[in-house]
C-alpha cells in the first residue's frame, strides 16, 4: 500500500518537478548580460553625474570670469565718469595754450585712453563771444588741437581722438560777462 | 575718424514756394519778429513828403503802401518824410498841389498817389513824384522849344507812373515805388526790394531746436524759417542770383557746408571735410564758392568750382586764414589772417595767389567785406578790447569807425553799398544793427524772441 503511496507521490511530484523545471532561473548568459547592462547604466550616470560637475565648474569659472569682466568694465565706468567729471580744461582770452594747472587732468585721460585703447573720445573746442563767429570757429579748432597734441605726446592713438570746433555757437554759460566769457574759452573731452 | 552720416534726423524744413515769395501775407506767424528802430541820423536826412495814397474803393485795403514808402525812405536814412499833422494838404497829385504852401514849410519834393478798385482782386495804383521848387520856378507850366516850337512840358513831374496789382502785391509795389524813387533822388539804386537772411539762437534748454535760420524782407516783414536745428547752424550768404544760401550746419555733430534753394528748399551737402568747413561765400558770377577748410591743418581759403566740384587753395600759410569776401569783379578776394601776429585783413589775387596786407589800424581787424563799387572795405575792427563796424577807404587806407557799441560784428553790405546790416549786443541780447556807410544813419532791430546773428543782405531780387 505504501508503494501506491508512493507512487501517487510520484505522481503528483514529476508533474510538479517537470513545472520546477519548466520555469527554471536566468541562465549564465542572461545573467551575464543583465550584469553588464547594470554596470553600462551605473557608468553612464557616473559619467553624466560627472559631467554635470564639470559643466558646473565650467559655468562657476565662466562666471567668475564674467565677473572679472564686469568689475573690469565698471572700474573702467567708474574711472571714465571720473574722467568725465572732469571734461573741461580752461583757456585765456584769444590764446590756445594747454595751462600748466590742467596738465594733471589730461594726464588721467591720457592714461585712461593708453589702457582702453578701443575707447575713442571727441574733443570740442569752444570760445568766448568776442571775435567774429567765423574766427571763433578757427579760435576753437586751435584750441581743440592743444587738448589733442597734449594727449598724443603722452602716447595716445591719434585714431582716439577726433576734434570738433563750436567756436562761440554753444556757450556753457550765456551773457557778456567776464565770468561766462572765462567758462566759454574752453576744451572739452567727450568719451563716445 | 568717425564719420556720422545721419539724414538730417531733426531737421525741420519749414518753407513752401508760396510762403517765401515776394506776395505773402503779412499775417503770417512772425518768428523773431524784428522791427527797424532808428536811432540816430535822422536830423542829417533830406524831408520829404508823402501825400497818403488817395483810395476811390470802399474796403480796407490789403496793406498800406504809403506807411511802406514813408518807412523804406526813413529807413534809408536819407530822407526824413513829414508827419501827415504838418502836411499843408493832401493832393493825390500835381493838378492838386499848393506849391507855395510846401515850399513855406521847406519842403521841395513830394510824392502822391491814388488807388483805385478793379474788378477781383485787382487794384490800380498810380503815384507821382514832384519837385516843388521846379514847379515854383515854372509855375508848373514849363515850356521848351522843341524842333523851334515852344512846348508846354511838365518838367516838375519827376517819376509818373501807373500799375495794375494784386492785393498780395501791395508790399512789393510799394518797394518798387521807393526804389523809383529813392533812385531818382539820390541817383542811386534803391535796395528796399531785397531779403535778409540770419539765424536766430532760441533758449538752448526748453527749445530741441533752438537753431534756425531765418529769411525776411530786408525790413524785418515776411519772415520765413527755412531751416531749424538742434546744432548751430552758421554764416548763411546769397547766391548772386537771390535764389540760394550757402551755410554751415553741425546737425551731424561736425561743421559741413551747404547749398539750399530758398524756394524748392532743395538742399546739396558740398563739404564735410575732415576739420573746419566754415565761411561758404559765393562768386560774383555764383560758379563758385570760396570757403575755409582746415583739412590739411590750419584753416586755408579754398575756392571750389560749385559744377565740377573742383577745390583750389587760395592761402599756403600756419597761421589762421578765415572769412573770405569777393572783390565784386571776382579777381581777388579778401580775408582775415593771423600771418602778421594778430588778426588782420589781406587782399589776394586768385591768379598769382600773392597776398598783401590792407588794415593796419587798430590791434586786430576781421571779417572783410568789400563795397559794391570796389572803393571801400568794411570790417570789425578792435581797438581796446571793443569790436566796432568800421570802414576803410581802399585807395588812401583811411579807416572811419562807424559804429560805437560794444561787440559789433558780422558786417553784411546792401547790394546798393548804402547801409550795413550787422549784429550787435544790445540790453544784453545779439541783435542786428543797420548803420549808414557814411555813419550817420543807426538804427536797431530788435527781436522778440532769442538772439539773432549771422545777418547777410540780398543781392537785388528784381
Amino acid at each position: 500500500m505504501l508503494n501506491n503511496n508512493k507512487l501517487r507521490t510520484l505522481l503528483v511530484a514529476i508533474p510538479a518537478l517537470a513545472l520546477m523545471a519548466c520555469a527554471s532561473g536566468p541562465t549564465e548568459e542572461e545573467l551575464a548580460a543583465e550584469r553588464a547592462k547594470q554596470e553600462a547604466d551605473r557608468i553612464a550616470a557616473e559619467q553624466a553625474a560627472q559631467e554635470a560637475a564639470q559643466a558646473e565648474a565650467v559655468a562657476q569659472a565662466e562666471a567668475a570670469e564674467a565677473e572679472a569682466l564686469r568689475m573690469a568694465r565698471e572700474m573702467m565706468q567708474q574711472e571714465k565718469a571720473e574722467l568725465e567729471a572732469q571734461q573741461t580744461v580752461y583757456f585765456d582770452f584769444d590764446r590756445s595754450t594747454i595751462k600748466s594747472e590742467f596738465e594733471a587732468i589730461l594726464r588721467k585721460h591720457a592714461a585712461f585712453l593708453v589702457k582702453n585703447g578701443d575707447q575713442s573720445i571727441r574733443v570740442e573746442g569752444h570760445t568766448d563771444s568776442r571775435g567774429t563767429p567765423e574766427y571763433n570757429i578757427a579760435l576753437g579748432e586751435r584750441r581743440g588741437q592743444a587738448v589733442e597734441t597734449f594727449l598724443l605726446n603722452e602716447g595716445v592713438s591719434s585714431s582716439q581722438i577726433t576734434v570738433v570746433s563750436f567756436g562761440e555757437e554753444k556757450p556753457a554759460v550765456s551773457g557778456t560777462s567776464e565770468y561766462a566769457f572765462a567758462q566759454n574759452r574752453r576744451g572739452v573731452v567727450v568719451y563716445e | 575718424m568717425k564719420i556720422r552720416a545721419n539724414l538730417i534726423p531733426y531737421l525741420v524744413v519749414v518753407c513752401a514756394i508760396t510762403a517765401i515769395s515776394f506776395s505773402t501775407s503779412y499775417s503770417k506767424k512772425a518768428l523773431a519778429e524784428l522791427e527797424i528802430v532808428i536811432t540816430e541820423g535822422v536830423n542829417n536826412a533830406k524831408p520829404i513828403a508823402v501825400v497818403p495814397f488817395k483810395w476811390t474803393g470802399s474796403t480796407v485795403l490789403p496793406e498800406d503802401i504809403t506807411q511802406v514808402i514813408t518807412n523804406n525812405l526813413l529807413r534809408s536814412g536819407k530822407f526824413n518824410p513829414i508827419s501827415l499833422s504838418n502836411m499843408p494838404q493832401f493832393p493825390t497829385n500835381d493838378t492838386e498841389i499848393n506849391y507855395g504852401a510846401w515850399a513855406d514849410i521847406g519842403i521841395d519834393t513830394v510824392i502822391t498817389g491814388s488807388i483805385e478798385p478793379l474788378e477781383g482782386n485787382q487794384y490800380r495804383v498810380q503815384f507821382q513824384l514832384i519837385d516843388v521848387l521846379r514847379a515854383q520856378m515854372t509855375g508848373g507850366a514849363n515850356s521848351v522849344l522843341v524842333e523851334g516850337q515852344l512846348v508846354a512840358t511838365k518838367d516838375h513831374v519827376l517819376e509818373d507812373r501807373a500799375k495794375n496789382i494784386r492785393g498780395e502785391d501791395f508790399r512789393q509795389y510799394a518797394h518798387i515805388i521807393s526804389d523809383i524813387v529813392y533812385e531818382r533822388l539820390t541817383g542811386e539804386r534803391g535796395a528796399f526790394l531785397t531779403r535778409i537772411a540770419y539765424v536766430v539762437v532760441r533758449d538752448r534748454e526748453t527749445n530741441r531746436l533752438p537753431y534756425q535760420l531765418v529769411i525776411a524782407d530786408y525790413d524785418g516783414a515776411n519772415e520765413t524759417r527755412l531751416l531749424s536745428s538742434p546744432e548751430p547752424l552758421m554764416s548763411p550768404s546769397w547766391s548772386p542770383d537771390g535764389n540760394t544760401l550757402a551755410y554751415v550746419s553741425f546737425e551731424n555733430n561736425r561743421p559741413q557746408i551747404f547749398i539750399q534753394n530758398i524756394y524748392t528748399t532743395e538742399r546739396t551737402l558740398i563739404t564735410s571735410f575732415e576739420g573746419i568747413n566754415s565761411s561758404p561765400v559765393f562768386s560774383p558770377d555764383g560758379k563758385k564758392l570760396a570757403m575755409v577748410l582746415s583739412k590739411d591743418g590750419n584753416p586755408e581759403i579754398y575756392v571750389m568750382d560749385l559744377a565740377s566740384r573742383q577745390l583750389e587753395r587760395i592761402t599756403r600759410n600756419r597761421a589762421i586764414d578765415t572769412e573770405p569776401a569777393w572783390a565784386p569783379d571776382g579777381k581777388t578776394i579778401t580775408f582775415t589772417s593771423e600771418r602778421g601776429g594778430k588778426a588782420q585783413i589781406y587782399r589776394v589775387d586768385l591768379n598769382t595767389k600773392r597776398a598783401r596786407r590792407l588794415t593796419f589800424e587798430g590791434d586786430r581787424n576781421l571779417g572783410a567785406e568789400i563795397t559794391p563799387d570796389n572803393n571801400n572795405l568794411v570790417v570789425v575792427n578792435q581797438t581796446q578790447g571793443n569790436y566796432h563796424i568800421a570802414r576803410q577807404q581802399l585807395s588812401t587806407g583811411n579807416m572811419l569807425v562807424l559804429t560805437r557799441t560794444y561787440l559789433d560784428e558780422s558786417p553784411s553790405i546792401a547790394p546798393n553799398g548804402s547801409m550795413i546790416i550787422y549784429s550787435t549786443l544790445h540790453e544784453g541780447k545779439q541783435v542786428l544793427s543797420l548803420v549808414s556807410l557814411d555813419g550817420r544813419f543807426k538804427a536797431l532791430l530788435p527781436a522778440t524772441d532769442g538772439e539773432v546773428k549771422s545777418p547777410s543782405w540780398s543781392p537785388f531780387l528784381l
